[in-house]
Parts: structure tokens; C-alpha cells; sequence
């Protein structure tokens, strides 16, 4: 499966997935997390993976970020990447601030510098100010965004967001879809998005890729043409979403070889 | 818009609390213990007062503070006191030293964790008195038979501490460190060992327990001469049939056991408070 269609034919995939197939377990207990899963992203491109849960989308993810080896395939990552987990998976003995430094302080940015960097990047979450308060003292969206802060501390070129924004209400999660769009145009990134939400993968995707279970493959790829920023609760997402849930239930379940 | 994107107004800081709030603070700490010895006091002096023994063998609680208070004026009392808390720092920061690398070696490196992680919990069960007649043999009855005794009682306790402490680290943790390109050394010192730090202060509160348990042990049966110290002054009140001494000077070591274990305790709730822990009551 080739996406040549979504990015114009002369730039070089930042992210070149080829037949990666995950298979955790041996004998009764063997699982094909993945199976032959092909995917490009071109640099600064948006992509939104959609899938039922245990699919196998935080092992695309771990694949992509190194946490995990595949058991085949070939994977071709042109830059750094990061990874920002479902929880926030903050320190909770680090101040917000000091959380955000971390990232800084391993990847050896000197020390006079990280200060400066550390209050600029909470600026760009919007946590001017909020820098001093742990993890405990902060609600679940600020916590996303510091986690978010930290992401972008990595100074990597391809973001990998685990349902970053599940266990948000509607409002903060509303509003972190701005925010988020905003730092990653800004910046340039390329961005591998997983989420269970079929409308807020259409809110924020150039293109949204289907998995399908049992084994997890990639279904379906979607161009989303609608300009930016979209409204979630627009008529055209709601369309586009009832179509493609449609698709991931018809073939969602199907059995492949 | 959202509760979220409000500037911060609050301004109470999770820093040190202003004096008085200090003061209500060492006043919280301070009312339960002051209770549990008026409790035992009471107990005591019903004790007494029901006649079960003759008072030169249960002195009521009055004539033992009274002999306390005269204590406190002597210098063997200060001298006693001197040698058994120096020798509980030693002993102590020895254990603290060895039981911090094994845990930390035993924790990393799986071989040494299947030799020797039984081992640990089991040293930790054996009754550190039973060390002595051993250390007495090896080194004579002296200083250094206690400190033996005092690290093998209080070292698996705070080598324990370190494994669980580490052994509890969050995998989703050691996870982040890898996406943050720690290197092994960055990822211990900077995630894995504070992320284990609350298992590890337990460990050092039940060693410090331990310590002391195995230093009066110590002290009642390695008496060196010359060298008046707690343990010693147990010994001879008994001998000497000095009831009310013998009871003012437990007193004291009951005392100086709280306060440490105190100290320990409070330390152990900051810690958990700061990262959002339930410090439960
Ligand atoms: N370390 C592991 N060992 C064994 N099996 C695993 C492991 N990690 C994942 N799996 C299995 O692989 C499959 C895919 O898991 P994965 O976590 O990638 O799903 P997911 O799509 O992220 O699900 P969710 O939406 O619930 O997060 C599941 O069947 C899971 O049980
Ligand atoms: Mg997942």
C-alpha cells in the first residue's frame, strides 16, 4: 500500500514503514500485534491511525520509536523522534519546569541555555507561569501539554501521540486540538497520531489510516482534503466519520490469512 | 474556555510554610507522641498502684522521672549517651553504605539477584542476637563485634529497601527515559533511582529499627570496660537491683528510638506528599 498520492511525488518519506510485522509470544500464547504494516509519512505531514483497541497502535508506535524491534520488516526513521504517551507520563518528583529540562539535560543542551528553552517552551503550551507546580497539582490537560512541552524539548522532526488526549473532556480536548495543530505547523513536524476517536482523527489529519484487528493491518487510507483548523463538530467531519466508521466495521473484523 | 487556560492566581507555593505554620506542623507531629507517653505513664502507674510487684523491683513513674531527672545532671549519663549514639551513626552509615550497593547491584544484575535475593530476606529474618556469640568470637568483646552485629541487622533491611524501591519503578518510566535518549547511567541517576526513593527511605526507616534493636542487643552483652554507654547501664542497674534507673534509662532509649524513627517518618511523608502520594494518616 503506497500513499505516493499523499505527498507529492519528490519528497523523501521522513518515515518508511515496509511489511512490519510484530509478533509477541510463542506456541498458544503468540499474538500478531502487527502483520505486514506499510506506512510513509512525509516530512510535516499529519497522520491520524484509527483502530479498535488492541489493534496494535502503541506497537506501531514503540516500532517507530525504537522501544521495540519488529519481528519483520524494514523501518527507515530521516530524523528524531518523539513519543508522548497516553498518560503524560510525568516525573512526579519534578516540577512541571524541571520535567520539560529533563528532555533538555539528556540531550546534553548546556546548562545556561535550558532555563531560557524550558520557560519558552511552556510558554508556547501556554503554561507561562505554571512552571513551579508538580505534576499532582495540575489537571489532566496541563499535564498533556507539559507532557507536550517536553516533546517538543526533544527538538525531534517526528511526533508520535499515543491517544494523548483520551481521558480529556470535550472542551480541554477541543482546545488542546488548536493547540497542538498550531505548535506542529509551526514547527514543522511530521506527526503519527493514534486515537480511538474517528472524528478527532478526521479533525486533525491530512490523511487517516484504519487498523483492523486480529491481526492488526492497516485497512483503509483516507486523504482528508478539508482545509485547517477544521471544527469537530462540523457536518463534513460528522460525514466523512460515519463513512469511514462504516468501513473499519465491515472490515474490521474480517479474517486475513 | 476551560479552567485550563486561566493564568495562575495561586500563589501558595509548595515551598517551606511560614513559621507558624511550622510551628502547627512540629505541634501536629508532636501531640500524638506526648499522648502515647501520658498513656504509658497511666498504665504504669496503675500498675504500681494495683500492688502486683514490691516498688523496689516497679518504681512508679514519678520516682523514675525523678531518678531521670537526676541522670540527665550526671556526666557518665552524657558520656553513655555520646558512645551509644555515635556508635548507632557508625553503625548506621556503614549499613547505609553496604546495604546501598547490594540492593543497587542486586536490583541490576539478574545472576547476583537469584543468588542472592533469598539470601537478603533471610538474613533479615534472623534475630540479630543470635549473631553475637559469632561476633564475639571473631573479634572479642569489643567495639567491632557491635558494629558487626549492628550493619548485619540493619544493611538487608536497606539493601530490601533499594530492590522493591527499584524493582516499583513504573516501567511507563524507564520507557520515557529511553524515548529521552537517557544514556544507562542518566537513566538510574535521573529517573530509576528517584523514581525508587520511597521504597528506599522505607527500607532506611526499618533499618535504622533494626540498627538500634541490634546496638542495644550489642550493648547489654559486649561490655567494654571504661565505656559507659546505654546498653551498659541497663546491665548494671539490674545487677545492682537499681530499679528506677534501670526503667529511666529504657525510658531514654525508648525516647531517642522515637525521635529517630521520627525524623525518618516525617522525611518519608514530605516525599510522598511532594509527588502526590497518598501519605495516608
Ligand atoms: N509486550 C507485549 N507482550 C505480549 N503481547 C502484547 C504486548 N504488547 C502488546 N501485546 C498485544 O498486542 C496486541 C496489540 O496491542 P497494542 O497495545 O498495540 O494495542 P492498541 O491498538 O494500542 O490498543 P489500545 O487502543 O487499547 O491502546 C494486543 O493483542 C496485545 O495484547
Ligand atoms: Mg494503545
Amino acid at each position: 500500500m503506497t500513499t505516493a498520492e499523499a505527498a507529492d511525488a519528490n519528497t523523501i518519506p521522513i518515515l518508511e514503514a515496509v511489511g512490519l510485522t510484530k509478533v509477541f509470544g510463542t506456541g498458544d500464547d503468540r499474538t500478531v500485534a502487527l502483520q505486514d504494516v506499510s506506512l510513509d509519512v512525509a516530512p510535516g505531514e499529519f497522520v491520524t491511525v484509527v483502530g479498535a483497541s488492541g489493534c496494535g497502535k502503541s506497537t506501531l508506535l514503540n516500532l517507530i520509536a525504537g522501544l521495540d524491534q519488529p519481528s519483520a520488516g524494514t523501518l527507515t526513521v530521516r530524523g528524531n523522534v518523539a513519543l508522548m504517551f497516553q498518560d503524560a507520563t510525568l516525573l512526579p518528583w519534578l516540577t512541571a519546569a524541571e520535567n520539560v529540562e529533563l528532555a533538555l539535560k539528556l540531550r546534553h543542551v548546556p546548562k545556561a541555555e535550558r532555563r531560557a528553552r524550558t520557560a519558552e517552551l511552556l510558554g508556547i503550551v501556554q503554561l507561562d507561569g505554571w512552571g513551579s507546580h508538580r505534576p499532582h497539582e495540575l489537571s489532566g490537560g496541563m499535564r498533556q501539554r507539559v507532557a507536550l512541552a517536553r516533546c517538543l524539548a526533544q527538538d525531534a522532526q517526528i511526533l508520535l501521540m499515543d491517544e494523548p488526549l483520551g481521558a480529556l473532556d470535550a472542551m480541554t480536548r477541543d482546545h488542546l486540538h488548536d493547540e497542538i495543530e498550531t505548535v506542529v505547523r509551526d514547527q514543522g513536524l511530521a506527526v503519527v497520531f493514534v486515537t480511538h476517536n474517528m472524528r478527532e482523527a478526521i479533525r486533525l489529519g491530512d490523511r487517516v489510516v484504519l487498523m483492523g484487528s486480529h491481526p492488526g493491518r492497516i485497512l483503509h487510507e483516507e486523504l482528508i482534503p478539508l482545509p485547517h483548523p477544521r471544527v469537530m463538530d462540523s457536518p463534513e467531519i460528522a460525514t466523512r466519520a460515519a463513512d469511514l466508521t462504516r468501513r473499519l466495521k465491515s472490515q474490521g473484523h474480517a479474517h486475513v490469512g | 474556555m476551560s479552567a485550563d487556560v486561566l493564568t495562575p492566581v495561586v500563589d501558595d507555593t509548595p515551598a517551606a510554610p511560614p513559621g507558624a505554620g511550622r510551628a502547627r506542623l512540629i505541634y501536629g507531629w508532636l501531640w500524638p507522641k506526648a499522648l502515647a507517653i501520658v498513656l504509658v505513664l497511666a498504665f504504669w502507674q496503675v500498675i504500681v498502684w494495683s500492688g502486683w510487684r514490691p516498688t523496689y523491683v516497679l518504681p512508679a513513674p514519678a520516682e523514675t522521672l525523678q531518678t531521670l531527672g537526676g541522670m540527665l545532671g550526671t556526666e557518665r549519663f552524657w558520656s553513655a549517651i555520646t558512645t551509644t549514639l555515635t556508635r548507632a551513626v557508625i553503625g548506621f552509615a556503614l549499613a547505609l553504605v553496604i546495604g546501598t550497593t547490594i540492593g543497587v547491584l542486586v536490583a541490576r544484575i539478574r545472576p547476583l539477584r537469584l543468588a542472592v535475593g533469598s539470601l537478603i530476606t533471610g538474613l533479615q529474618t534472623m534475630p540479630s542476637i543470635a549473631w553475637f556469640p559469632l561476633a564475639i568470637l571473631l573479634f572479642g568483646l569489643d567495639e567491632q563485634a557491635i558494629m558487626f552485629v549492628v550493619v548485619l541487622g540493619a544493611a538487608p533491611s536497606i539493601a530490601n529497601g533499594v530492590i522493591s524501591g527499584i524493582d516499583h519503578v513504573p516501567p511507563a518510566f524507564t520507557r520515557l527515559g529511553r524515548v529521552l535518549g537517557a544514556s544507562p547511567v542518566s537513566l538510574y541517576r535521573d529517573i530509576v533511582l528517584p523514581a525508587a526513593m520511597p521504597g528506599y527511605v522505607a527500607g532506611l526507616t526499618q533499618g535504622w529499627a533494626f540498627a538500634w534493636r541490634s546496638l542495644m542487643a550489642g550493648e547489654l552483652l559486649v561490655i567494654i570496660a571504661e565505656k559507659p554507654s546505654l546498653g551498659a547501664q541497663l546491665e548494671f542497674a539490674r545487677q545492682f537491683s537499681k530499679a528506677p534507673q534501670l526503667l529511666a534509662t529504657m525510658l531514654v532509649i525508648l525516647i531517642l528510638g522515637m525521635l529517630v524513627d521520627g525524623l525518618f517518618s516525617s522525611y518519608s511523608r514530605r516525599l510522598r506528599r511532594r509527588r502526590g502520594l497518598d501519605v495516608g494518616v
